[in-house]
């Protein structure tokens, strides 16, 4: 507990780096990784204060990604916020189309510093396996990416990608074979080759120092909106919405604003079929503190501490953990986490995609249902809409959903009308 | 119910005093269901295992391979509970072996760590071999463990510092769980050259007693590591033994298989 601040301490929310925020974190991992770890961790603690990595990093930001990305404001879609000013900031807009690549950079670069050929990664819809592959691609270095044989067949298009990227892709046929066993399936394969391998972590869970680093490399995202928001409003936002799985988007949009005490931090997990049902992937709502994949944090579990499988609509908040960060900032109350549920997402999907030209990732759409909502109960409490600014993480784009989308809205036959709400009428 | 307890550390000091080294077998709770777990674990038992190791099966078992991951996967399936394996911990532990619970940390923590502890010294267990738990994180347990005197059996890996090493040597009772290579658990060809090495620095940094597991499948392999090590782990193969068929063929695979280990940990040297 002392390596953070906690509610009453003096040292910034920003300054946490681990290995334990509050009672969080740490390190459940077999003794075989603990060197490995170890080594991660002080070649990151080099590199993240070394300013030939921080032009190195920044430059592939610049030249690679696309980065700073743009921040857009949404009028026609925030009509139905109450009227409230919603901005995205546009992670979709990255090459390989979310903010997954921010991390995977900088693991790749780090990997190469510590002299390591081979990367290996998870990957749930198959967002952070194809910005892996894609950096692997880059780099020349070897790539096996693991993912539950159930998501290789829904997800046939992403595999198809990273295998056109030069990557392996190795089918999990073990356990529930969804997102957290190809994370068992990983390790497995990190505690055998650690001589070779870097284990480049999604997200920002997992052992110390996987939380810390990938939100390190992820918090580029709210310092850049932060700027932006000054910059071109020149106030920052009322609230800061982003969806969290493991939470890696959240904490890096989050991150910046961690010390502005007026802003206000929303996280949107999944409540799939919905938070009164048994399947949803609401880990801070619903779940626990428990130890799995190396940390201790939430955890949807059993009363005998097995893990319960979490369902949601979006692949990539499908999962039963989330970051231990996530954890420690919701009991500070700093965070506040709520669910969005499989209706609600889609029903945000559809109205960014109709009102804005905007098609986003199923879980960056909960981040927008969060924002609908939140912006109404603003309104209703007596804010000004006009003087009411949400922030929302647009964290990837929607490509990799239109089959869901195809079954969700019933889009199948030969052409047809375009989509409206049920409550709205075309607008001329 | 506190009839003598049985510990690691005497059933591998009488092993030694006759001349051999123990033989530690790995059996999970509930496979192939639990009533032939315990059955398979008493047949382990009299055909010469010193200490057994009963494994509680966990939904995310990481240092896990193949085989051992699927065994716990059906026992899951088949609604094995904690309460299963405190049940099968008594019944195993009136054989007169030593009783370790092999087990992932979350379930302990979840169960609470303390009520965990105190069940298994009620039922007689000797203590619990942790292999996601390093002692660096186990303050919890190594209090609770303390205070009702159970064995801590911790690992190390060929990967683990000097410095780590004599952490973890420290932290250990019973014996020091050495991991022969860098890996999951499983049936191997051979054992890992790392494995003599390890031993001799676990030993150097201060550990009384070192046995080595994974990979360990057969009489020969036994007889190689009995070599140099306290005692010897098998579990994917007696995992494999009892799955090879079922009921009565199984035991009597199981029983063909822990008595060739039995002689294979009798031609170890002892050099004390």
């Amino acid at each position: 507990m002392t390596e953070t601040s906690g509610p009453g301490g003096t040292a910034p929310l920003r300054a946490a780096t681990g290995p334990y925020f509050g009672d969080y974190g740490g390190r459940f991992v077999p003794e075989a990784l603990i060197a490995a770890l170890d080594d991660l961790s002080v070649a990151w603690d080099k590199a993240r204060v070394d300013p030939t990595f921080a032009l190195e990093l920044s430059t592939l930001a610049r030249d690679y990604t696309g980065r700073p990305s743009p921040i857009t404001e949404v009028p026609r879609f925030a009509r139905s916020a109450g009227g409230v000013r919603i901005v995205l900031k546009r992670e979709d807009l990255n090459h390989t189309g979310s903010h997954k690549i921010n991390n995977v950079l900088g693991q790749a670069l780090l990997t190469k510093r510590i002299g390591k050929t081979r990367v290996i990664a998870e990957t749930g819809a198959g967002q952070h396996g194809v910005a892996t592959a894609t950096a692997a691609a880059l780099f020349g270095l070897e790539c096996t990416v693991y993912m539950g044989e159930e998501d290789t067949r829904r997800q046939a298009l992403n595999v198809a990608r990273m295998r056109l990227l030069g990557a392996e892709v190795v089918p999990v046929t073990s356990g529930s074979r969804t997102l957290k066993d190809a994370i068992n399936e990983a390790f497995r394969d990190w505690v055998t080759n650690v001589e070779t391998t870097n284990y480049v972590f999604g997200t920002v869970a997992g052992p110390h120092p996987f939380p810390a680093l990938v939100r390190d490399l992820q918090k580029v995202i709210g310092e850049e909106a932060r700027a932006q928001m000054l910059e071109r409003f020149d106030a920052l936002p009322d609230a800061v919405v982003a969806c969290v799985g493991g939470g890696s988007n959240a904490m890096g949009i989050f991150h910046a604003f961690l010390d502005d005490a007026d802003v206000a931090l929303i996280g949107c997990e999944a409540a799939g079929d919905g938070m009164d049902t048994e399947r949803h992937a609401a880990t801070i709502s619903k779940g626990v503190p428990g130890v799995l994949h190396g940390a201790k944090s939430y955890l949807l579990q059993d009363e005998d501490g097995q893990t319960i499988e979490s369902h949601s609509i979006s692949a990539g908040l499908d999962y039963p953990g989330v970051g231990p960060e996530h954890a420690w900032l919701a009991d500070l109350g700093r965070a506040s986490y709520r669910g969005i549920s499989d209706a609600e997402a889609m029903e945000a999907f559809a109205l960014l995609s109709r009102t804005e030209g905007i098609i986003p990732a199923i879980e960056s759409a909960h981040a927008l249902a969060g924002a609908l909502t939140l912006g109404r109960e603003l309104v209703d409490g007596g804010a000004d809409p006009a003087q009411t600014t949400i922030l929302v993480s647009l964290s990837g784009r929607g490509d990799k959903d239109v089959e869901t989308a195809i079954d969700w809205f019933g889009l199948t036959g030969n052409g047809g009308p375009g989509l409206r709400g049920a409550d709205e009428e075309a607008d001329g | 119910m506190s009839h003598a307890r049985r510990t690691a550390g005497a059933a591998i000091d009488d092993a030694s005093a006759q001349g051999r080294r123990a033989l530690v077998i790995y059996l999970p709770v509930g496979y192939p269901d639990v009533d032939t777990s315990i059955e398979a674990a008493r047949t382990a038992v009299a055909a010469g295992a010193d200490i057994i190791e009963l494994g509680l099966p966990y939904s995310d078992p990481g240092m896990d391979g193949p085989l051992v991951a699927a065994a716990a996967q059906q026992a899951l399936d088949g609604g094995v509970r904690i309460a299963d394996v405190m049940r099968a911990v008594e019944e195993v532990a009136a054989t007169g072996a030593a009783v370790l619970v092999m087990t992932y940390y979350n379930p302990v923590l979840r169960y609470g760590v303390e009520r965990f502890a105190r069940e298994i010294a009620e039922a007689g267990g000797a203590g619990l071999i942790t292999p996601d738990l390093i002692p660096d994180e186990a303050g919890e347990w190594i209090a609770a463990a303390d205070a009702h005197g159970l064995d801590k059996v911790f690992l190390v890996a060929p990967s683990s510092t000097s410095e780590r090493l004599e952490l973890t040597a420290h932290a250990s009772r019973g014996f020091v769980y050495a991991a022969s290579t860098m890996g999951v658990t499983g049936v191997r060809a051979a054992i890992g050259a790392h494995a003599e090495a390890l031993v001799s620095r676990t030993r150097a940094a201060g550990a009384e007693r070192v046995c080595v597991g994974i990979g360990v499948s057969d009489a020969q392999q036994a007889a190689e590591v009995a070599g140099y090590a306290d005692g010897v782990i098998v579990g994917s193969a007696a995992v494999r033994a009892l799955g090879s068929a079922a009921g009565a063929e199984g035991l009597d695979a199981l029983r063909t298989l822990v008595e060739d280990l039995a002689d294979g940990v009798r031609q170890g040297t002892v050099a004390s």
